[in-house]
């Protein structure tokens, strides 16, 4: 009789901490359902004011700027409408580049730029080989040409 | 058709050994346990 | 008159059923085996290199079928939870009993392979994105079918409370395959889908076709294996218990 008690207080303990983990999970769950924002829900304020908060977006070609003597880089994030000048300082994961995705974590400064704390890169979901990848620009690069034609 | 040109760098997987590997080998590992843990269950409750 | 037609209902099908298990095991170990192997063979040697990713897009190959068999399976052993509750069938109850922990095994192995994809690549192991979130919420739904199942001594109302947790948890599987559409995410959208041309080389779409092809046949092979298992255990339980009455 008492193993049995021991092995239901044991499984009971176990189902408790379950729920409690599931109630922090659907916490996060429901308050990370907007992940990032973008940089015009930035502009129109939609962005949480003065916390911190995540935004999504490109990073625009040719603003990646880096420090001469620092990890310190500056970039501009970008939806094609609105862009955003981040500040960050530290080390850049693999995929991110100029034209790529990215999500970047951090407060907005007075000045309007947004200094980040964690930058990550968003890729999507094509997969080619690099081959393919430069026929396909090729391609794009004819289409354009014959269309301004 | 081979995409590699060496044994090193199959094993290398262009820098990236220590995150494709162990991905692919605890897939593997996985698999093989379960289908172990289950073969000693088998023995155990099987009354025949 | 009734309560031997129910039993023999109750018993005897799944007793018939163990031998046959038995009989297709090797047959789909075969099949997981030789799709297994070709599937590894295009993954890691055939199939070119990414032009973004470089090699490391390879935990593709386990990661996208650890994924959608995570969810396949838990639709499998919902299903067969709510046959066995409109049915009062045991068999399908031990089906469902008998795929999760193989579904909480493919689901935890997609969150580990997309914690080692997403470290290189996004820059982070993890964060609490909605696709991300609501596969972790999946592996608690396995942890907390199988929990609950083996707390309820009487295998009836095990089988029954199990039944309505799963069936209530299938709300998740539409959450988890169309965050990337609904919700802004860290994670990419998908890359293969049903309405679409794929995203993605033929050589590399082959490698996940049969990896997920041989997951398939293997989550046959030791769902039969643990389904016979469950059969034979509660066999003898029921064995063991009619003794003790009889000698009572």
């Amino acid at each position: 009789m008492k193993a049995r008690h021991k092995r239901l207080a044991f499984i009971a303990v176990g189902l408790i901490a379950l729920g409690v983990a599931t109630a922090l999970v659907l916490d996060a769950f429901r308050s990370n359902l907007v992940f990032f924002y973008t940089p015009t829900q930035v502009a129109n304020g939609e962005a949480p004011q003065g916390g911190r908060f995540r935004i999504g977006g490109l990073v625009e070609p040719g603003s990646l700027k880096r420090a001469a003597n620092s990890l310190e880089v500056r970039f501009v994030v970008t939806d094609t409408a609105k862009r955003v000048e981040v500040v960050y300082s530290g080390v850049l994961p693999d995929l991110f580049k100029e034209g790529g995705g990215t999500v970047v974590q951090g407060r907005l400064a007075a000045d309007g730029s947004f200094h980040a704390d964690q930058v990550l890169a968003k890729h999507d979901e094509n997969y080619m080989p690099p081959e393919a990848a430069e026929a396909l620009k090729q391609a794009r690069r004819v289409q354009t040409t014959v269309e301004v034609e | 058709m081979m995409h590699w040109n060496s044994v090193s760098d199959f094993f290398a997987m262009g820098g990236y050994a220590i995150y494709v590997w162990p991905s692919f080998g605890l897939t593997l590992g996985a698999m093989v346990l379960e289908v172990w843990l289950l073969r000693r269950r088998a023995n155990k409750a099987d009354v025949a | 008159m009734g309560l031997f037609g129910i039993n023999w209902y109750r018993y005897a099908a799944p007793q018939a059923f163990y031998p046959l298990a038995g009989k297709m095991i090797p047959w789909f170990a075969a099949i997981a085996v030789t799709l297994g192997i070709s599937g590894l063979y295009i993954s890691l040697c055939i199939a070119p290199t990414d032009f973004q990713q470089g090699e490391v897009y390879r935990i593709i190959f386990v990661h996208v079928p650890a994924a959608w068999m995570s969810m396949f399976i838990y639709l499998v052993m919902a299903g067969w939870a709510g046959i066995g509750l409109a049915l009062n069938a045991r068999l399908s109850f031990m089906m469902a009993q008998a795929l999760a922990p193989t579904g909480a095994m493919f689901t935890l192995l997609a969150l580990v392979t997309g914690s080692l994809w997403g470290r290189p690549t996004w820059g982070t192991w993890w964060v609490w994105d909605a696709r991300l979130t609501s596969e972790l919420i999946l592996l608690f739904l396995y942890i907390g079918f199988m929990a609950l199942q083996s707390a309820i001594e009487d295998p009836r109302r095990a089988d029954r409370a199990g039944a309505v947790l799963a069936l209530v948890g299938v709300v998740n599987v539409p959450i988890i395959y169309f965050s990337v559409e609904w919700w802004n995410t860290l994670h990419q959208g998908a890359s293969i889908g049903l309405t679409r041309a794929p995203a993605m080389a033929a050589p590399m779409l082959w490698g996940v076709l049969l990896m997920a092809l041989a997951f398939w046949a293997y989550t046959i092979v030791v769902a039969l294996m643990r389904v016979r298992c469950v059969i034979a255990e509660r066999a003898r339980e029921a064995h063991w218990l009619n003794e003790m009455r009889e000698s009572t």
